[in-house]
């Protein structure tokens, strides 16, 4: 086990809405999946850091586009975590376009 | 009983009519009776659990926006993070509603106080959650009425959860006596093509036992109870026509705009707010002619900073994926008082200091929004526009405002490109003599430019209201005048007044020499075919 060892990672949110709720939700799902890790991160050096589990946590940060997104990680997978929240969010949570207008047409295609 | 009308304010477009059935809002009281902390927090343990359930309910049935918003929701009421400063409330001895009420009032007030549009209205999906669980806390049950497809709904204001609920019966249309048009609900509402009105001046026990028709008009922010055989006439063809044109528009949607005999007009589209543009319009249209930057003001007690004004100009140029966007520099006076701002009172805001005179008298106005427009030029295409323009050294001084912010971002190593610099003719002297003004583009403001050349004001009523003639041959002779210069000068000239979204003035305004128009995006497949059917 890697308990002891923290990885540190920074990543600039390229999402143009932010870290916003369904970003939010994805992002959390992610790191809800790797358990034995203790994730943690922080909008800035002055910031508090939160649990990276908690989406009324991520979601208070209000990270905006352009914001710079710290992660610190600890524990089993504690890398792969990481890895993977960043991918993530250079992905720009897997979204083409976040804005609520984009899912206006789409709520109108589907309900016809 | 006599046609009566009551005016709000449109929030969602279109017309239904339908039976009008008043919803009982579910109160929410703290009149459960206290018991131990432990008997506190199982009440509360249990309400949060029956609100979840119904939130999963919702959600299996919902799609698209709806399905995001509670898919949010109950994502945030399993993250015991939520309740973190409820439960020390309920151990000092707190009711459950009480200490779910304020345990949650910090987190909505943040969200409220938020200066970004997407994280504020995050504040209504945690009201919506608050209230939820409080009713279930105080055994108020949410009864949805039964009610036909079709039916007008009548309520004070609904929570987005509510509405998701109530728009899965295919109601008719909204009508609220509060709400906002920013709202949540309203925005649901737009993507459902539901028409929706807010701000309808009703008394709590008047109207809605469902008996009679009525007619919601979410264009014009109309109510009309029990409406003349006339009225509802009038409404019922406009319906037809309405869809009758939707059909045909279908039909053309991948096609560019075209006359009969082939000739290409661009054809864009004026946005008032980003947010309530829908993606499938911003696809079909050929741009955006005229986005009348003001939205960022509305409800707002400070003035926008400089990523704001970013933020929302780049999201939408993002949406336009490659096709031309501009952006019109605040466009206010006088007339229209804004909180956040001191303007002076003018016996003659018209005629005071509006647009960019008003913008070169306040930096803290227009500089911000330059640096943005600059930086966000950097990132593909994008124009700025001057409303009001009058004289050669209003553009001048803009110019080089914008010089001074490319030059001082470039020191700081941001991003940034000069945009093209047009203008907004619509003062007398900026149609007659545009060519005394040097303008990357023209965009003839009809609505000003007739206000002005035929001295009526554009809120006259009765006489000065039948001034108001965009057929006036003097409004004819300026535009031809403003592309005859474009013409020479090889500028584009384009015209994005009201005049352009009203087919009746098609030919009028291609006979003058335009191809290009902006018009507003309710407008847009009306003029689309009616182009189609025009012979130049």
């Amino acid at each position: 086990m890697s308990g002891s060892l923290t990885i540190e990672r920074t990543v600039t949110i390229s999402h143009p809405v932010g870290l916003h709720a369904r970003p939010a939700i994805a992002f959390t799902k992610l790191a809800k999946g790797f358990k034995a890790a203790d994730i943690r991160i922080r909008g800035g050096d002055d910031r508090p850091w939160v649990d990276a589990k908690s989406i009324v946590k991520v979601m208070a940060l209000k990270l905006r586009t352009g914001a710079v997104l710290q992660m610190q990680a600890s524990g089993a997978e504690a890398e792969a975590a990481i890895d993977a929240l960043q991918a993530l969010v250079e992905r720009d949570f897997d979204e083409v376009s976040g804005t609520g207008a984009a899912s206006e047409a789409h709520g109108a295609d589907k309900d016809g | 009983m006599t046609e009566r009308r009551f005016a709000g304010k449109p929030a969602a477009p279109g017309v239904a009519i339908g039976p009008l059935v008043r919803l009982e809002d579910g109160k929410t009281s703290t009149g459960r009776r206290r018991d131990t902390p432990a008997e506190e927090r199982a009440a509360l343990d249990a309400a949060i659990a029956t609100a979840m359930a119904d939130l999963e309910a919702l959600a299996a049935v919902a799609s698209g926006d709806g399905a995001d918003i509670l898919a949010f929701q109950i994502e945030m009421l399993s993250d015991p993070a939520l309740i973190e400063e409820v439960l020390p409330l309920i151990e000092g001895g707190e009711a459950a509603g009480a200490a779910w009420t304020s345990g949650l009032a910090d987190q909505i007030a943040t969200y409220e106080a938020a200066d970004d549009d997407y994280f504020r209205a995050r504040a209504s999906d945690l009201l919506d959650l608050r209230d939820r669980v409080l009713r279930t806390l105080d055994g108020v049950s949410i009864e949805l009425p039964d009610f036909s497809e079709g039916t007008l709904l009548l309520a004070e204001d609904l929570a987005p959860s509510l509405f998701l609920a109530l728009a899965a019966m295919k109601p008719g249309g909204i009508a609220l006596t509060r709400g906002s048009a920013s709202s949540h609900v309203a925005i649901l509402a737009r993507g459902r093509g539901l028409p929706m009105v807010i701000g309808l001046g009703l008394a709590a026990g008047e109207g809605g036992n469902g008996e009679d028709d009525a007619i919601l008009d979410g264009d014009a922010g109309l109510l009309l109870r029990a409406p003349s055989q006339a009225t509802l006439k009038r409404y019922r063809s406009q319906l037809a026509m309405a869809a009758g044109v939707a059909r045909r528009a279908h039909a053309i949607r991948e096609k560019p705009a075209a006359t009969a005999d082939g000739t290409r007009i661009e054809l864009m589209i004026n946005v008032d707010d980003p947010a309530a543009v829908d993606d499938q319009t911003l696809r079909a249209a050929d741009g955006v002619g005229l986005l009348r930057s003001e939205f960022l003001l509305i409800g707002r007690s400070d003035l926008p900073d400089e990523e704001t004004h970013y933020r929302h100009y780049r999201d939408l140029q993002r949406r336009l994926a490659g096709k031309p966007l501009i952006v019109r520099t605040l466009d206010i006076g006088g007339d229209k008082p804004l909180a956040g701002l001191d303007l002076p009172v003018e016996k003659n805001p018209f005629l005071g200091l509006r647009g960019i005179r008003l913008a070169l008298e306040r930096p803290d106005l227009l500089i911000p929004q330059l640096r943005a427009l600059l930086r966000v030029a950097a990132e593909g295409p994008l124009q700025v526009m001057l409303p009001m323009v009058t004289v050669q050294a209003e553009i001048d001084q803009t110019q080089a405002l914008m010089a001074e912010g490319l030059a001082s971002l470039k020191s700081t190593a941001m991003a940034a490109a000069m945009p093209g610099l047009g203008i907004m003719v619509e003062t007398p002297a900026a149609a007659i003599a545009a060519d005394s003004l040097d303008a990357a583009f023209y965009s003839i403001g009809s609505n000003d430019l007739i206000q002005y050349v035929m001295a009526a004001a554009r809120d006259g009523e009765g006489r000065v209201a039948a001034l108001l003639d965009p057929g006036h041959p003097a409004i004819e002779r300026l535009i031809r005048r403003v592309v005859e210069h474009g013409r020479t000068s090889g500028r584009e000239v384009s015209l994005c007044g009201d005049m352009a979204s009203d087919p009746a003035w098609l030919p009028l305004l291609l006979g003058a020499g335009l191809r290009k128009l902006s018009v507003a995006p309710a407008a847009f497949d009306r003029i689309k075919l009616a182009l189609a059917d025009i012979e130049i």
